[in-house]
């Protein structure tokens, strides 16, 4: 990567506002981060170091492979004896990877972070033998260092459950952790002077954001009453020029992408088929008709050949649940069906209704390996589906009926009426 | 061998199982809300609230203890997958 002319030179510390420094590295040549997403022109692991009248606090660190032109940066600013604290808005390793050398070097330093991090704390230095001194830290507790006062916010899965933000009250400066950051690498670091990184903040909202929506509505809600000087993320330019409207996106982009057009109070099932010789394409029919006669619930049907699957991702993230029927062929769901179900790592399926049917030929395991899928990915799968070998007969496809019927009363609250069962009546799942 | 009642809020059905068994088996069977991760006590993802009868589960072991802890649950909540039904019913909201 040619690095342009007003590039901050390896060694040096850059001030964002008075006695607040970046001391991050840059990752010019990453071309994936994480193993799944894209990373054009590669990334940056932002760290910073705020100085107050008693002492120095660190707020993250970086990837460990960058931990040396990390540490270059900090020793220009404080000796490492002066570090009273250091501040982990998040653990994952692109953040945490030079904690435990920063650890040795200062040991004297109180780590702070949230509650849910204290696990995860263990984990990144549990290769070191040694038990560091760790304080968890809420919504509203702050660290005073003398003239300058850190006050923390929770904002739990954003993207982590650990996940929060350090605000730095005398400046109005937020270091907020892996919210409002993208992988965009540009020497130059502040917004208002790199490149076009608009689609950089977009993407990276779309895939490590947007899984969690209502954490990141929630956490807005604490952020938006800020005042708000400058946006210091842990990834991506340092947010000075208008970092108000970074703020204002992320609520937009919170909003559902599909505009609502049920009536109050309705449910929505989606059923997606695949179909060899035309005989799940059945049962799909009689799942649909099943379901499509119960009141309360708008039922849509699904053939998952005439579409990329990740055109259904948003219609999932709007609907109240979704039924997937798959022939088995060599003893598993055919790949489209799964194709589908790891496209929606991208949205929210906690608590929603999932359900699976397919006919098969021999031993018709694929409606049990989706199901198990399904619960996986924390759907609530109430009823088995129906599998049928080959043809289906008219009272199997009945079953079928049956079975999109009951699915879609469970949505509505209709089949949620109170009764007594014997566990040992109930299938395993 | 004793049976407790566990009613699911949820779905308005009350089970009756075998002492000892965990909440998760029972809603998973029969389809309750809770929904789960690791199964082993430790990510916090079936926390779940006890209406009634939290002196009919097992009480929760030092991993369940920590784990409720960090999760920072509040005094009626429980991991689905860690909680054992002793006996007398128990409300449940997942």
């Amino acid at each position: 990567m040619i690095s342009p002319a007003s590039a901050i030179p390896d060694g040096e510390a850059v001030e964002l506002a008075p006695g607040v420094h970046w001391v991050g590295a840059f990752d010019p040549s990453l071309r994936r981060f994480d193993l799944i997403l894209s990373t054009a022109n590669g990334t940056s692991y932002n760290a910073y170091a705020v100085r107050g009248s008693e002492g120095v606090v660190v707020v993250d660190t970086v990837k460990s492979e960058f931990a040396d032109v990390f540490f270059a940066r900090l020793e220009t600013i404080c000796d490492y004896s002066e570090i009273r604290a250091i501040v982990l808005n998040h653990l994952e390793p692109d953040h945490s990877g030079a904690l435990p050398e920063l650890l040795r070097r200062a040991p004297q330093a109180e780590v702070l972070l949230s509650t849910r991090a204290q696990s995860m704390l263990k984990a990144v230095t549990k290769a070191d033998g040694v038990e560091y001194s760790y304080r968890p830290v809420a919504t509203g507790d702050t660290l005073s260092l003398g003239d300058r006062t850190l006050r923390f916010i929770s904002t739990p899965f954003l993207h982590w459950p650990d996940t929060q933000c350090t605000y730095l009250e005398e400046l109005s400066v937020l270091f907020s952790g892996d919210v409002f950051g993208c992988h965009f690498c540009d020497q130059r670091l502040f917004n208002d002077r790199v490149g076009d990184f608009r689609y950089a903040f977009e993407y990276y909202y779309r895939h490590i954001m947007r899984p969690f929506r209502s954490h990141v509505i929630e956490a807005l809600d604490l952020l938006e009453p800020l005042e708000l000087a400058l946006i210091a993320p842990a990834h991506g330019p340092v947010l000075r020029d208008g970092p108000r409207d970074y703020v204002d996106r992320y609520r937009t982009l919170a909003q559902p992408t599909l505009q609502a057009e049920t009536c109050a109070g309705e449910k929505t099932l989606l059923i997606f088929y695949l179909s060899a010789y035309g005989n799940t394409e059945r049962m799909a029919q009689a799942v649909y008709a099943g379901a499509e006669g119960v009141e309360g619930c708008r039922v849509s049907l699904f053939d998952l050949e005439g579409s990329e699957p990740s055109l259904f991702v948003d219609l999932i993230e709007e609907a109240d649940g979704f039924v997937i029927g798959s022939p088995t062929i060599n003893g598993d769901a055919v790949k489209p069906a799964w194709d589908l179900l790891s496209s929606l790592t991208l949205v929210k399926l906690r608590g929603k209704l999932g359900g699976a049917f397919g006919s098969y030929g021999w031993s018709g395991e694929a409606v049990q390996m989706l199901e198990d899928r399904l619960r996986g990915l924390k759907l609530v799968v109430p009823r088995h589906g129906p599998k049928v070998k080959l043809i289906p007969t008219e009272e199997e496809l009945d079953e079928c009926r049956a079975f999109g019927r009951a699915l879609a009363e469970h949505l509505t609250g209709v089949a949620n009426q109170a009764r007594v069962v014997d566990f040992a009546d109930l299938i395993r799942p | 061998m004793p049976k407790a009642e566990v009613l699911f809020e949820d779905i308005g059905v009350t089970v009756k199982v075998p002492a000892g068994t965990r909440l998760i088996e029972i809603s998973e069977r029969v389809g309750a809300g809770i929904t789960y991760g690791c199964r082993e006590g430790e990510c916090g993802t079936c926390l779940t609230r006890i209406v009634k009868g939290q002196e009919h589960l097992a009480r929760p072991s030092v991993l369940e203890d920590k784990v409720l802890k960090e999760q920072m649950a509040g005094p009626h909540e429980r991991l689905a997958c860690q909680a054992q039904v002793l006996g007398g019913t128990i409300v449940v909201r997942p």
